[in-house]
């Protein structure tokens, strides 16, 4: 189906279901029973799970198929927020122009970037790529404040022209950005028993997009342009004197990277319209690394996997503090729950950091694949101990006969 | 007129000069073997031909173009392929991935933004590569990862990628320099079939004189960065010249 095999096909429409019943599958905990804080249902992190996996998808094409480690790639998804949040500004709220704008803004950067970096590989290009970054990063912040408004961040205000649409709405307030009239904002909330499940449009519009980002990525990793990008990975002598210019793949794949990078960048301006220099800062640009690598570079699913651990953690883990946990182990006597506290404590909240960071430790050393390579032990274990099973039974059958 | 044609090529690094005043001219559908002792600049003069160095002086034209200054994936475009010393393939990708990949490159040149139509929907190609993974005895290997295979299977595979590309002329680097006594005749049988069935032109540097007479019909052999004869093997055999070249004064 759509040009794809039977095994892509159906990884895609796993991910399409996943994507589209999230609401559901983030929510298993009854609103106000103690688990409820784990619930991810919420549409402001809903909404970061696509955008990151879309980011983290573009990367993986770059980073997972040639191999060439960019430690620059927040620069275009800040490029992306500034472009979207102008088009606001300047045309109207209607998303679309905003998108399609951030997406070439960002596809012309990283021509730029990507042209002068692949002069390089290794390491040499990683530091040429944050070295980039970061230029961006600090013109953003001081000398070009009139296009992106320096510290405070690119805001919308009611003084802003907006060709198409209003300035100010009709209750002298700032309008919200919106698909054809159907705003980003609204969500229908179903409760059902203890549950409440929110449907948000925002969620849903970047859900849709994120799985044709999907969709074209598992197109590039299996056309004739994807087996060249992993040759390059591969040996970049024996491309050479196969005939085939390296440099041109390359600078495709970062270019499109790039272009992923700023879809994500406008899709996060038009679901919050705001823009500031710390979404190109360099630990944005490692995060989509630790993402890639976490979830499984060079995997169709794993970047997708590994944004979707991340955000989570990031939410869920920072928010539990020493009174929850107390909470959790009041069972215990009070200088033991004490005891267990302070040996937790470092972990969460504002400590979350140390736990993703042991975590990310422990997937690269024993499984350098990432969560996919978990996820395919996991399975080989269990047909292998089935096989094993379906022997046994034969060997213990035949002496009968 | 041979094929390629070497002239007054030479090369310095520093103080060294290693080659000086290099005329060679390799013959169409020959297959030419040059030999030297250790030092005397076979590859370096091989990396003149296929463009990974510039010689400072003098001129290398194949087939009538000069190959100075250009890349090495554009003199392999104009018909040089060539076989490392030790076998250069994509180890990460399966050998009938391999094969495919030099298919594209006679078909589409150096590069073609084909992003979107699936590898498997491109019969040709794939025809192609399992045609030549027969002829190199390789297709039971198929969806093997390359890396993982023998010494003597990667050097098969190169050179059947090489020949994939239909090249006019196949340069080879002692391509059996560490290999056994089994796979170097193999070898050498591999390399005497394909002289015979394709019109092609074969240019071999070797250490190994065993394959060297086993293959090659004109010799030139290299002293000191320059050519001290060319000639039919049987007259280099007896050459008293190229005995002292390779043994030394006393001898």
């Amino acid at each position: 189906m759509f040009g794809l095999n039977k095994k892509d096909t159906s990884l895609l429409i796993i991910v399409a279901c996943l994507t589209m019943f999230a609401p559901f599958i983030l929510n298993p905990f009854p609103t106000d029973s103690g688990l409820a804080q784990f619930n991810a249902g919420y549409p402001d992190l809903m909404q970061r799970f696509v955008i990151f996996g879309i980011f983290a998808i573009g990367f993986n094409i770059l980073f997972g198929l040639t191999g060439y480690l960019s430690f620059g790639h927040a620069a275009f998804l800040g490029v992306g927020s500034y472009s979207a949040v102008w088009m606001f500004k300047l045309i109207g709220m209607n998303v679309i122009p905003a998108i399609v704008l951030s997406v070439i803004v960002a596809g012309l950067f990283a021509l730029l970037i990507g042209f002068i970096s692949l002069r390089r590989s290794g390491i040499y290009f990683s530091i040429l790529t944050l070295a980039f970054a970061q230029m961006s990063f600090n013109l953003a912040y001081s000398v070009l404040t009139p296009i992106t408004n320096g510290e405070t961040g690119l805001q919308l205000t009611l003084e802003d022209p907006r060709i198409l649409g209003v300035s100010a709405t009709a209750d002298g307030s700032i309008p919200v950005t919106n698909l054809f009239g159907l705003e980003m904002r609204s969500t229908f909330e179903m409760a059902v028993g203890p549950w409440a499940f929110q449907f948000n449009a925002g969620y849903y519009l970047c859900a849709f997009i994120m799985l044709a980002a999907f969709y074209l990525s598992i197109r590039i990793f299996r056309s004739p342009f994807g087996m060249m990008l992993r040759a390059v990975k591969s040996n970049q002598q024996r491309m050479n004197y196969t005939g085939l210019n390296t440099r041109p793949y390359t600078l495709a794949a970062f270019v499109i990277s790039g272009m992923y990078a700023g879809l994500a960048g406008g899709l996060m301006a038009s679901m919050d319209p705001l823009a500031g220099a710390e979404r190109m800062q360099w630990t944005a640009s490692g995060e989509v690394v630790l993402m890639t690598i976490l979830g499984g570079a060079g995997t169709l699913i794993g970047p997708v996997l590994g944004a979707g651990f991340i955000k989570y953690f990031e939410n869920i883990f920072s928010k539990i503090n020493d009174n929850v946990l107390h909470s959790w182990f009041s069972f215990m006597p009070d200088g033991m729950e004490d005891a267990v506290v302070f040996l937790i404590h470092p972990f969460i909240g504002k400590g979350w950091h140390l736990t993703l960071g042991i975590l990310f430790m422990l997937v690269v050393i024993f499984l350098p694949g990432g969560l996919v390579e978990g996820g395919q032990r996991i399975k080989g274990w269990l047909s292998g101990r089935k096989a094993k099973d379906d022997g046994k039974a034969a060997g213990e059958t035949n002496p009968a006969e | 007129m041979g094929i390629l044609e070497v002239k007054d090529v030479g090369k310095r690094f520093g103080g060294l000069q290693a080659l000086s005043d290099v005329n060679l001219s390799v013959k169409e559908n020959s297959v030419h073997a040059i030999i030297g002792p250790n030092g005397a600049g076979k590859s370096t003069l091989l990396n003149c031909l296929v463009g990974k160095l510039i010689p400072d002086t003098g001129s290398v034209m194949f087939d009538g173009q000069s190959v100075l200054g250009r890349a090495p994936y554009e003199i392999n475009q104009m018909g040089i392929s060539r076989v490392f010393q030790t076998p250069e393939i994509f180890g990460d990708l399966t050998v009938l991935e391999n094969m495919m990949i030099p298919c594209f490159a006679k078909r589409d040149g150096a590069f073609e933004l084909n992003a979107l139509s699936s590898v498997l929907r491109q019969k040709d190609i794939l025809q192609k590569a399992e045609h030549m993974l027969e002829e190199m005895n390789m297709a039971d290997k198929r969806h093997m990862h390359a890396a993982a295979m023998s010494r003597g299977d990667k050097r098969r595979l190169e050179i059947g990628m090489c020949l994939s590309q239909e090249p006019r002329l196949l340069l080879l680097d002692e391509p059996t320099a560490g290999m056994a006594r089994a796979d170097t005749n193999n070898t050498i049988d591999l390399l005497k079939q394909i002289s015979d069935e394709r019109d092609i032109t074969i240019a071999i540097i070797e250490h190994d004189m065993h394959v060297v007479f086993s293959l090659a019909n004109r010799i030139t052999v290299l002293a000191q960065g320059t050519p001290l004869v060319e000639d039919d093997p049987q007259n280099i055999r007896g050459n008293p010249k190229v005995r002292e070249a390779y043994l030394g004064e006393s001898a």
